[in-house]
């Protein structure tokens, strides 16, 4: 989130789509609540009518996967209101703090002219050849990242480049938006998305109302927009629409994605994925000859006058992550550890679908997995239950059996056959530990531990500190590739492991000093301070610098409920927000070039008196007529992108129907995204066989893979068995009656569950054809007290073109009665 | 009426989002249904489940799907004992094992149930629920008893009840009466000030104070509630006969048929009752 869920009151109008807020976050639907008892209107854009869609003052229905279509339809709303009535809107935010006014090389060419893919693209007209489908990036945009050659920008003699804030230029973003949008009236939005015009129109006015400087809207997303083939972009459409309507910045504004559990953020934020270490920090590819090759080919660079481009800071993150973890042993000499560490391939994909497949091809031999479920939750659930047999080991760590650490007896298979050797360590669960969760908001909030966890349960951390333990020993007697990156790592957090160590160890030490570090911004490249993620420096400071913290020092455990600046719900001293307790992120975009707040009823910095007041400001420097700089400091150019050159399938979204779609792409030939890999080609649905729309989701009272729900009575009770929901035209047409059970298939399996016959799904009129779609529910497997079909055996192994997370929410299947 | 200072909760129709925390919590405190196995019920269509209240399912949140002609809505509601004042169960209940608790709402003393049932069919909301034995000596109601069961007795501790606890939106909040009812009357007037015409609150009146009120966004009967709740006739002509029968059984144990006959006859009149609601629903 780019704000935080107690800012959410602070919005006039909420626009919630590809989430399903009420039934999936329930606990933090009081700040939506909030909101609208303050007279805030909640919008509800979906495929089916949820609970969430049941508190909406506004729902509009949407056919899964056209998010583009539907924003793109806002955005040319929002575009000709802005001829219309400039007044409604912040036409300076727009002009100065975004890249609105850059000028593009006239050689770019967009979808408008190329039937759906943009210059440079290296194949044809919807290519089927991974090694075609991508753009050619041949020229360099900064030190980091290279963009195929049309798509940059026209720079100046000092190589910045040229800018014309009256947006009037034909080859300015703001032009180059207007041509691409143009045609998406709201028929066209229709014809794609299925939604009635007058709905949309009705989303239309009620949400762009936001735009008038002193107003604010948010917006709430969550896995309907991300997982797509090109759920990367459908994000960068909301993002575009927010930064349209000068949202980005504001009390009650922002982008702001919604995590579907606790820790979720903490997790990506300490480096779950593969590509980045702690701290968003590129992780270290077989390129990077040594430590210097590697900062250079990672730490931007701009000419763009005015921009802090704040990554150039990254060698003292990644210098200091670096000592954090060997110490003494880490050494101008071996890049600070850098030499120790294996790195990987260049451009291979180890995210989820590509790992999965190297479990099932047999290239993987083991894999630890932790707190997560993958026999229920991964995408295609009989390839991925079928990977697990060629691991010669797998270590589940939870607090139940689950489907994973169970899959070699699972109904259907011959245990005898299978070779792989399965450890289940009985975890403790979240209240049976110390130590910080992060929630959405990026707030780290400290837990203690409230009981002993059952029998021979343990910590997770206490797991690992005794397998690394154990490596330590067998890579120092025995070595092995990479040894020392084991053999050299500092390894001191007590015995059980103390969860405030770590935490001091992440927040990070000045090594002269031996004390703990106040601010990421005494973090140096040269080895003298440590820091185990450079976002959490800041959190756990010495004690005299947090007295009245519950545990002195420890910022996230701070509970002072206070509402703090300009009383706009920020409560900076309950628990901690990274970075640097910052509440709302870019906020230097909610004030004008003076320093005055564009909302001065809900201000959330303010220049006063040659200083700011409100929130932790974007960096303390003045405001821009003062010599400061642009307010979107993590971009190399200091400006929100509304032209996003670094994307790998084009620098501005544009509609492209999923990998399984009932219809041809309505706006163009292109049909599918152009640039996402395609892993299983012969596993495409055929329209004819697979006619109907499928998506996939959960509800309130089951949690995620069912481990947890599904071994309680009560929730079992309320929500008894998988299920299905469908129009009553489909039920009518297929000859199900509510209650029965059916079955549906997909080409990569069937499923039975129960019905629910529910006018909260209608069908779709696109295009003057009727599309049907059906939802199926996902928690359920083969283990625990309730047991049935996961939705997950119908979903294709096929993912976003920029980060591969797989395409749950559209793809075809069939229904027919059991 | 019921006292200014009584103790009530308000149930916010138009906030609950059917999270069902407060159902799942009204069973983990009072320890109901924690055998309860998957198998023990079904999906059948509706998110609504179990299917019905029962003596381990004091409350239950419904699911109303509304068609109207220009929009559609998904409604839901909280259905539990209303803890009314002018209380058909108490009235009805030979031993006082119904009784009104000194904060006003109905409380329970199960231990001297005699399972004798006359508080069903004096109910006009059809909440308490019997146990199945067939002999009456074994057989005993339960209902919500506003989280004062003896043992796991919330108020006393000063305690917002389960279901009042666990509502993450604060659908459901808990309060004096008076406070209640002036909150209530709030949101009312709030709601129709943003275009919801319909919106009132329901308790206030009807028998005399409900201790469970409801801010409702539509006619009673959408959400499945009587617009007028009346105990049945039946409940207060039996009474007088009915008490001293009832108090019989409890002393002697041995008037078991009579009384089947009694309650079987009230509740043949209460479906009757019902059946002709149904036909009139129906003609209208
Ligand atoms: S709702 Fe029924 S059970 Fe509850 S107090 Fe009223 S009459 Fe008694
Ligand atoms: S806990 Fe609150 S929101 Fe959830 S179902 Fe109960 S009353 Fe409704």
């Amino acid at each position: 989130m780019s704000n935080h869920w107690t800012d959410v009151v602070n919005a006039d109008v909420i626009l919630t789509i590809g989430g399903n807020p009420a039934e999936n976050h329930p606990a933090v639907f009081i700040h939506v609540t909030r909101a609208q008892l303050q007279g805030a209107k909640l919008i509800h854009v979906d495929p089916r009518f949820t609970r969430t869609s049941a508190k909406a003052d506004l729902y509009a229905p949407m056919r899964s996967g056209t998010d583009i279509s539907f924003m793109s339809g806002l955005i040319k709303y929002v575009l000709d209101d802005i001829e219309a009535n400039p007044d409604n809107y912040n036409l300076t935010y727009i002009q100065e703090y975004t890249n609105a006014s850059f000028l593009v090389n006239p050689d770019f060419k967009g979808p408008v002219e190329l039937d759906g893919l943009f210059s440079d693209y290296a194949g044809s007209l919807n290519e089927m050849d991974n090694a075609k489908r991508k753009y050619n990036r041949t020229q360099k945009l900064d030190s980091w990242q290279t963009i195929p050659e049309t798509w940059g920008y026209q720079t100046d003699a000092n190589g910045a480049p040229k800018r014309d804030k009256t947006l009037q230029d034909p080859n300015c973003v703001f032009q180059i938006m207007k041509r691409q949008y143009d045609k998406f009236t709201p028929e066209m939005v229709s014809r794609v998305c299925g939604t009635p015009p007058d709905k949309f129109l009705e989303v239309a006015r009620t949400f762009t109302a936001s735009g008038k400087p002193g107003k604010s809207g948010t917006i709430l997303y969550a896995m309907g927009t991300t997982q797509h083939t090109y759920g990367t972009q459908n994000i960068r459409s909301y993002v575009m629409l927010q930064m349209l309507l000068g949202n980005i910045g504001l009390a009650g504004g922002g982008i702001n994605a919604m995590r579907g559990e606790s820790n979720v953020q903490g997790s990506t934020d300490h480096c779950l994925l593969y590509h980045i270490l702690p701290g968003y920090l590129p992780v270290f590819q077989d390129v990077d000859t040594s430590l210097d090759a590697y900062l250079t080919r990672v730490t931007p660079t701009t000419n763009m006058p005015n921009s802090l481009n704040y990554w150039s800071n990254r060698p003292k993150y990644v210098v200091s992550l670096l000592k954090a973890w060997y110490g003494d042993a880490a050494t101008e000499g071996n890049g600070f550890g850098f030499d120790f560490l294996p790195k990987i391939e260049a451009g291979k994909n180890y995210s989820w679908i590509p790992l999965f497949e190297a479990m099932h091809s047999g290239t993987i031999k083991g894999c630890f997995c932790w707190g997560q479920n993958p026999a229920v939750g991964g995408p295609h659930s009989t390839l991925e239950r079928r990977a697990l047999h060629e691991l010669d080991w797998l270590v589940v760590s939870d607090l139940w059996h689950t489907e994973t650490a169970d899959f070699w007896h699972r109904p259907g298979v011959d245990p005898s056959a299978i070779k792989t050797e399965v450890f289940l360590l009985p975890a403790a669960n979240s209240f049976e530990k110390e130590g910080s969760v992060t929630n959405s908001g990026r707030m780290a909030q400290w837990r203690y531990k409230a009981a002993d966890g059952p029998a021979e349960s343990r910590e997770d951390t206490w797991m690992i500190d005794r397998i690394m333990r154990r490596l330590k020993e067998l890579y120092d007697q025995e070595g092995g590739p990479s040894a020392e990156s084991i053999t050299q790592l500092t390894w001191d957090f007590g015995d059980p492991p103390n969860p405030r160590t770590m935490a001091k160890e992440i927040n990070g030490y000045d090594l002269t000093t031996g004390k703990l570090l106040d601010s990421f911004g005494d973090l140096k490249a040269d080895g003298s301070t440590t820091s185990g993620n450079w976002l959490y420096c800041n959190s756990y400071v010495e004690p005299e610098k947090e007295p009245d913290a519950p545990i002195p020092g420890n910022r996230m455990s701070r509970r002072d409920r206070t509402p703090g600046p300009f009383e706009i719900n920020m409560h900076p001293n309950w628990a901690w927000v990274w970075p640097l307790n910052r509440r709302i992120i870019y906020n230097r975009a909610s004030v004008d070039l003076d320093g005055v707040p564009w909302d001065q009823d809900r201000p959330v910095i303010w220049w006063r008196n040659e200083e700011w007041v409100g929130d932790v400001p974007d960096g303390a420097a003045p405001p821009m007529n003062q010599g400061g700089y642009l307010p979107f400091i993590m971009k190399p150019d200091g400006v929100g992108l509304f032209y996003g050159p670094g994307l790998a399938d084009g620098p501005l979204p544009w509609h492209y129907e999923p990998w399984e779609s009932p219809i041809d792409n309505p706006v163009s030939k292109q049909q599918l995204d152009p640039a996402f890999h395609i892993f299983r080609p012969a596993e495409r649905a055929d329209r004819q066989q697979f006619p109907i729309v499928g998506t996939t989701y959960r509800v309130s009272e089951h949690w995620l893979g069912g481990q947890m729900s599904r071994n309680s009575p009560w929730l079992n009770q309320m929500m008894p068995e998988p299920f299905m929901e469908m129009s009553e035209e489909l039920a009518a047409e297929k000859g199900i009656d509510n209650g029965d059970y059916a079955i549906v298939s997909s080409t990569r399996g069937d499923v039975k569950m129960k019905t629910v016959v529910t006018k909260r799904f209608r069908p779709f009129e696109v295009g003057g054809q009727t599309v049907h779609q059906i939802g199926v529910v996902w928690h359920w497997g083969y283990v625990g007290l309730s047991t049935g079909d996961s939705g997950n055996i119908l979903t294709p192994h096929e993912g976003d073109a920029n980060t591969t997370i797989p395409e749950y929410k559209a793809f075809l299947c069939d229904v027919r009665k059991a | 009426m019921a006292k200014d200072t009584d103790r009530a909760i308000l149930f916010d129709s138009t906030l609950c989002m059917a999270c069902r925390g407060c159902q799942a919590a009204c069973k983990e405190w009072n320890e109901t249904d924690e055998d309860f196995l998957p198998s023990d019920t079904t999906m059948d269509g509706s998110y609504e489940n179990p299917p019905n209240t029962s003596i381990h399912t004091w409350l239950l949140i419904e699911f109303n799907e509304v068609d109207d002609s220009d929009s559609f809505r998904w409604l839901f509601n909280r259905r539990s004992c209303m803890h009314c004042t002018n209380a058909g169960c108490v009235l009805v209940c030979p031993t006082g094992a119904l009784f009104h608790h000194d904060l006003g709402f109905v409380s329970y003393n199960k231990d001297i149930c005699t399972g004798c049932g006359y508080c069903v069919s004096a109910c006009p909301f059809n909440v308490p629920r019997l146990s199945e034995s067939t002999a009456n000596i074994f057989r005993k109601q339960d209902k919500c008893t506003f989280c004062t069961t003896a043992g796991l007795d919330r108020i006393s501790q000063g305690w917002q009840p389960a279901c009042v606890k666990s509502c993450p939106p604060r659908a459901l909040r808990s309060g004096n009466w008076a406070d209640m009812v002036a909150y209530g009357k709030d949101r009312v007037q709030t709601l129709q000030g943003q275009g919801h015409g319909k919106a009132h609150l329901y308790g206030e009146k009807e028998l005399d104070g409900l201790h469970v009120l409801y801010v409702l966004d539509d006619a009673p009967e959408v959400y499945r509630l009587p617009s007028n709740p009346e105990i049945p006739a039946v409940a207060t002509i039996d009474n007088e006969i009915l008490t001293p029968v009832g108090l019989g059984i409890f002393v002697a144990g041995a008037f078991g048929l009579g009384i089947n006959y009694f309650v079987a006859r009230a509740n043949a009149v209460r479906e009757t009752e019902k059946e002709k609601e149904k036909e009139k629903e129906k003609e209208q």
